[in-house]
């Protein structure tokens, strides 16, 4: 490492990035406006759970409804994410290193569950994986239900998941020189060595930064769900719904407790991810 | 281990990027592939190692057809421009790399891989430096790192693509003396490929000159260039000027003046004459056999002065050096001799 410049009169100092003016300022407007977008909004609603008390907010954290509901949401999420990672990472694969016909229509299908209302996406899959659907007509005699079971919901969340990992991983395997993977080749390195060993490692930090942002959306993901989920309270019931139930039943304070929960373990999860990827930023140079 | 290129052929989607190009290469030499961008060498140094593969020919490795033979079992050591360091590997894990990756029956234990690396890096004088990665490194540190990878694997032969073209200068030059002196340790078979004519004639033990898919001249640098064998050698390797002039009964005739020189026993015709700026001798006075020219312009190199003349009062202008002392007044006539010369017949 070069040398650190060691400062004598200690104390906190602002670090100066770069020469170009107008620093303080766009430091100034980014925080107004994050405040003022993303601040703002969710203090209201830890502010509208206070009213509830520290009791009644133990009460709903700890009702076991809560605790299923939060489970499912995180549970699905989570392992809909990791589907997406490994699916993700193949479909960008092929669009990044294959040269085939239709591949811009393929490149441009990877897109639509962003597109999509996610409503039309719950319609589809309920359709197509319900018991007398499509595909659930097929499963059904193997015993396999996916409609209106956790199945369902991590179907629908790996359908609005896929992208975020797709376009996330795919700029950085374009980056990738073919002469990292040749030099693996001369070294003796096997198909499989190369990608495990070489490939996979250089993607990492993209690969988390799709995943987080997969797992992200999912947890926060509602209207395809409630279609394919079933919704029955304590199995199938999300998070996000059991919000709206609380809501309807004008229970206003239950609903910001359960959604500040939320808010709270995402906001750890995220957190932590990007403690890793800044982690491996630092070691690897990425981004430097 | 001799290296025996075979009649080999290269086409990328029918366009030809060698013509049934041969090449002998001894065990133990440095030989250098020079050739301006387009000439096909990178693509002969890719062929020998099994990044491509040939359209038609063979590559031998000793007695052993190579050409039947995958990247990973020709076990030759590559070197690439840009490094191609794997940036998530620390400097040794790098350099160990191509142990790692072995089958487990003949895969080194893990101390003695470490061992080697380690040993590479002191050779390679970067201990002390095993636990950077490689953005934490300069240019020529990486192209070290990437020399010592290669050479952990003992390889059959050392391939080094344009190894300093990434490099400034200073650091080239430096790590080209530096390479000449691993290669004298190891002993490696080592071809690399430039297309800086100094790194070449300075660094290698012979020379390959290409130009558009062919072989122009193989040579040491003292034969490519005192005898250059044709006009693209003459005009690629070292400073040279060229004059058009025609051939009559032995004599050579720019414009309507003998310039005193001997034709030998080529044809009369057309012919293009090739000297070297610096080897010409000045005369006295334009009487008898010489070339004359009008200055038209001047200007000071280093401890010469470089002098563009036009000659035969016409379209045709040539550079030669003369004495810094030199006057060289504009519009002032010289008149000179070339010292070594040659002849190239105008081909059609």
């Amino acid at each position: 490492m070069t040398s650190i410049p060691v400062s004598s009169r200690a104390g906190w100092q602002m670090k100066k990035p770069s020469i170009i003016p107008g620093f303080g300022l766009t430091l100034g407007f980014s925080l107004a406006y994050l405040a003022l977008i993303i601040l703002i909004p969710l203090s209201a609603l830890i502010l509208r759970t206070t009213s509830l008390g520290w009791s009644g907010f133990w009460a709903v954290a700890t009702d076991l409804r809560t605790i299923r509901a939060l489970e499912t949401s995180f549970g699905t999420s989570f392992v809909a994410a990791l589907i997406n990672v490994v699916f993700g990472v193949i479909v960008a694969w092929v669009l990044v290193r294959y040269r085939f016909p239709g591949r811009r229509f393929v490149d441009a299908i990877v897109d639509l569950p962003f597109a999509l209302p996610t409503a039309v996406a719950g319609i589809a899959l309920t359709a197509l994986y319900a018991p007398n659907g499509w595909i659930g007509s097929l499963l059904a005699p193997l015993g396999v239900r996916i409609a209106f079971t956790k199945l369902g919901i991590i179907v629908a969340l790996v359908f609005i998941g896929l992208p975020f990992v797709v376009r996330t991983v795919q700029p950085i395997m374009e980056e990738i020189s073919r002469e990292i993977e040749e030099a693996a080749a001369t070294l003796g390195a096997s198909r499989f060595q190369t990608i495990w060993r070489v490939l996979l490692p250089g993607l990492q930090p993209a690969i988390l930064t799709g995943f987080a942002l997969a797992f992200a959306r999912a947890v926060g993901e509602y209207g395809s769900v409630i279609f394919i989920a079933g919704n029955t309270p304590y199995q199938t019931e999300i998070a996000p719904l059991l919000i709206v139930i609380r809501l309807e039943e004008y229970d206003y304070a239950g609903a910001t407790a359960v959604a500040t929960i939320m808010l709270i373990i995402a906001f750890m999860m995220l957190f932590i991810i990007n403690l890793i990827q800044a982690w491996s930023r630092r070691r690897y140079g990425y981004g430097a | 281990m001799d290296v025996r290129v075979v009649d080999v052929r290269k086409e990328f989607d029918r366009f030809p990027a060698l013509h049934n190009v041969s090449l002998d290469i001894n065990s133990g030499e440095l030989i250098a592939l020079l050739g301006p961008s387009g000439s096909g060498k990178t693509t002969l140094l890719r062929l020998i190692a099994g990044l491509e593969t040939p359209t038609q020919g063979a590559v031998f490795f000793g007695e052993e057809d190579a050409s039947q033979k995958t990247v990973q079992e020709r076990n030759v050591g590559f070197v690439f421009q840009h490094y191609a360091l794997f940036r998530h590997m620390t400097v040794l894990d790098n350099v160990g790399f191509g142990l790692k990756v072995r089958p487990s029956s003949n895969r080194p234990e893990k101390g003695e891989i470490r061992r080697r690396a380690l040993e590479l890096l002191d050779f390679v004088q970067l201990g002390g430096l095993e636990k950077r990665y490689p953005t934490q490194l300069s240019g020529g540190q990486r192209q070290r790192v990437a020399l010592a990878r290669a050479m952990a694997i003992e390889p059959r032969v050392l391939l080094l693509d344009e190894p300093f073209g990434a490099l400034d200068a200073q650091v080239r030059k430096e790590l080209r003396r530096w390479l000449r002196e691993i290669h004298d340790k190891t002993g490696y078979t080592t071809v690399f490929v430039t297309h800086d004519q100094d790194e070449a004639l300075e660094l290698a033990d012979r020379v390959v000159v290409m130009s558009q898919g062919r072989i122009e001249q193989i040579g040491t640098p003292d034969e490519v260039y005192d005898r250059p064998n044709s006009p693209f050698v003459y005009g690629f390797i070292g400073e040279s000027s060229s004059l058009p002039v025609r051939m009559e009964n032995g004599a050579v005739w720019s414009a309507d003046r003998n310039i005193g020189l001997s034709a030998g026993d080529m044809p009369d015709g057309e012919a293009t004459l090739f000297f070297r700026p610096h080897d010409v001798e000045l005369l006295e006075s334009s009487a008898g056999g010489c070339i004359v020219g009008t200055v038209v312009a001047s200007r000071r190199a280093g401890g010469t002065r470089r002098v563009e003349l036009e000659i035969g009062g016409g379209s045709d202008r040539i550079e030669i050096e003369v004495p810094a002392e030199h006057p060289a007044a504009d519009k002032s006539s010289i008149a000179f001799k070339p010292r070594h010369w040659k002849l190239f017949p105008v081909q059609g």
